[in-house]
């Protein structure tokens, strides 16, 4: 009863003290509770004190605000992006045995740090040296060394080249620009390591990630993003606007798909994934909680990957943006869902809707502001399907062994989307897009020049990270090897790789085991 | 002395325990432990569409040491409590136990097994 009686009186007090002092207002310091009149004129300082404010003074103050209001979402999108880390890290190691969880969440862990170093030693500089002024972020105009060679008397931009270790560019605008760009890159950086998890020698991915922020990932970007001959397609050849990627389907995933589809291929099969007669074995995944948790995450991170590549908060567009992004997210997880209940398993299998969640906002990340909501949701649900065929052509047919459907998800629908750009681009966004004059049109609303664009950037995706991801791989393979030993692999990577278990003291059940090949 | 070891379907095990104990069988212990039939069903269990082998089955082993002439109704309770007439309701197997000691009481034989409400 006494406690009663003294919670009883904690409750009084505070009302009363509430009624006492709330309309207590110091004298020239009126409370303003619903926000209406904080911020006025007053905030203006003239440019000389004792003078009135002038025009000037009020323009500049206007300009200023417009690009705190763009770099403020950059980095703030940014900062989302970023945390699409532990995303990535939850549905790998998630969807992977518990033997080899210290060792794939050690992966995920450290391509952030890796990746970031190599993007800031030369990456940016590659992938942004020759980018141009900044327009959305004050307009500064440093990044201007593209290195180029004409042919046909057409200028082919191949790499940038300055920026390295930032130096020289002392800006906000290109700080700005270097976090957000350098996230992104992580995404990239991570999708390997779900292909090639439970197998990969943890030596041999610390060179890799060194190699993807420096070299792998940003020459592409270069030609996309950073002014290269891809974004150059449509001023010299007139193919709609160049190679127009919004978000990153082909730069990030495509990219990222890519090279996992060359390393995982490199690396072979794990240990029971195949029998003798060819067949797959099931190698279950060890927490699907995690893994559903790391796509919520994802998710979420999304908002700052679409939205954000706007590069501007004062672009309204970005509304447009994460509705698209998350209409075709749902309309993947559904079509993944139903998909696999109706054709394949007759059980909505969860992580394949995790991959059709994923494989939704990959496709959608290229075309995101450019098309209608009606042909997002199409786009979502073609890639919830797309996604479960190409993990079964990958395990069956191609036998190329993906614990996570990262080829599937990031590679094959990265293409998917870029294509989808080509297609439903409804020319209501992007005038102007890469110095070309007009909105960006897809095939569908009559310019098939785009559509051409969007696939020669496919092929050169293709080509270029597929030969340089392999040359990667190989030279890893001459300096420490790629693979671990089959002892290690079958007793699990923790141990032998990162010296103790990820769940030490908890007993691993039959599922953790490797299965037998018949 | 005798030792009863009934191997039964984990999702049995309340109902035994109950059952024993209404019969005043006061303790027991357990271990779980996996079952593996030579049949492989296909199709029960799929992972990203491939089938999961699911002949490794979880069951529950019961450890039971009573006097002989607790013997009959132990099995039989056992035998009646962990059916359901599936293929799988498990085995038991009776044996001969040498020597019982209780370690608080240094009790030994059928005194070491009689329950605390047996003086």
């Amino acid at each position: 009863m006494k406690k009663t009686y003294i919670l009883l009186a904690c409750m009084i007090l505070t009302l009363v003290g509430t009624m006492l002092f709330s309309d207590v207002a110091l004298a020239g310091n009126k409370p303003d509770p619903t926000g209406s009149s904080t911020g006025t004129a007053t905030e203006i300082a003239p440019s000389k004190p004792g003078t009135p404010v002038s025009l000037d003074d009020v323009a500049n103050q206007v300009g200023h605000n417009k690009i705190a209001i763009n770099l403020m979402w950059v980095l703030l999108t940014g900062f989302l992006v970023m945390f699409m880390q532990a995303g990535f890290a939850m549905v790998e190691g998630g969807l992977t045995r518990a033997k080899n969880v210290a060792h794939t969440f050690a992966m995920n862990l450290m391509i952030y740090p890796l990746g970031m170093l190599g993007f800031w030693v030369c990456g940016f500089a590659i992938m942004f040296g020759g980018v141009g002024a900044l327009a959305t972020l004050g307009g500064y105009s440093g990044l201007n060394h593209e290195i180029a060679f004409t042919l046909f008397g057409h200028t082919f931009g191949v790499a940038g080249g300055t920026g390295f270790f930032l130096s020289g560019h002392y800006d906000v605008a290109v700080f700005g620009l270097f976090l957000f760009q350098m996230v992104f890159m992580d995404t990239t950086a991570t999708i390997p390591t779900g292909a090639m998890a439970e197998r990969w020698k943890f030596s041999s991915f610390v060179l890799y990630g060194i190699a993807v922020g420096t070299i792998i990932y940003p020459v592409y970007g270069n030609w996309v993003w950073g002014g290269g001959w891809l974004s150059q397609l449509g001023a010299n050849f007139h193919l709609g606007h160049g190679h127009v990627d919004f978000a990153g389907s082909s730069v990030v995933h495509l990219t990222g798909g890519v090279c996992a589809l060359v390393g995982a291929w490199i690396l072979g099969p794990r240990i029971g994934k195949y029998n003798k007669d060819k067949s797959p074995n099931a190698i279950p995944a060890h927490s699907i909680p995690m893994a559903v948790i790391g796509t919520f995450i994802l998710a979420f991170g999304w908002f700052g990957f679409n939205p954000g590549s706007t590069l501007a908060g004062g672009d309204l567009r970005i509304a447009v943006v994460a509705v698209n992004t998350m209409i075709a997210s749902a309309t993947g997880a559904f079509g993944a869902m139903l998909y696999m209940w109706w054709f394949k398993t007759k059980k909505p299998d969860v992580s394949m809707i995790c991959n059709g969640m994923l494989a939704g906002l990959v496709a959608i990340t290229a075309p995101c502001a450019f098309v209608g909501v009606g042909s997002a949701a199409l786009i979502g649900l073609v890639a919830g399907i797309l996604v479960v065929e190409s993990c079964f052509f990958f395990e069956r047919k191609a036998r190329i062994d993906d614990p996570v459907g990262a080829i599937s998800v990031h590679g094959v629908n990265g293409a998917w989307g870029i294509i989808s750009l080509g297609l439903f681009a409804d020319g209501t966004y992007g005038d102007g897009w890469n110095g070309v004059a007009g909105t960006v049109t897809g095939l569908f609303y009559g310019d098939s020049g785009q559509l051409w664009a969007e696939i020669i950037g496919i092929l050169a995706n293709v080509i270029y990270v597929g030969i340089i991801s392999f040359i990667v791989f190989k030279i890893i393979d001459k300096i420490v090897g790629n693979r671990v030993s089959a002892k290690a692999e079958m007793e699990g990577l923790d141990v032998p790789e990162m010296g103790a278990e990820g769940y030490a003291g908890i007993k691993l059940d039959k599922n953790a085991e490797t299965p037998l090949s018949r | 002395m005798k030792k009863i070891e009934a191997i039964i379907r984990t999702s049995k095990f309340d109902e035994v325990k109950e059952a024993l104990h209404k019969i005043d069988i006061d303790f027991f212990s357990y271990v779980d432990a996996t079952g593996v039939g030579n049949e492989i069903r296909k199709g029960d269990q799929s992972y990203r569409g491939t089938a999961i082998d699911t002949s490794y089955i979880p069951r529950r082993v019961l450890s039971i040491v009573v006097r002989d002439v607790n013997v009959k109704k132990t099995v039989d309770c056992v035998l009646e409590a962990a059916f359901t007439g599936e293929i799988g309701d498990g085995r038991i197997f009776v044996s001969e136990v040498a020597e019982a000691w209780k370690i608080r009481t240094k009790q030994s034989g059928d005194d070491s097994l009689k329950g605390s409400y047996e003086k």
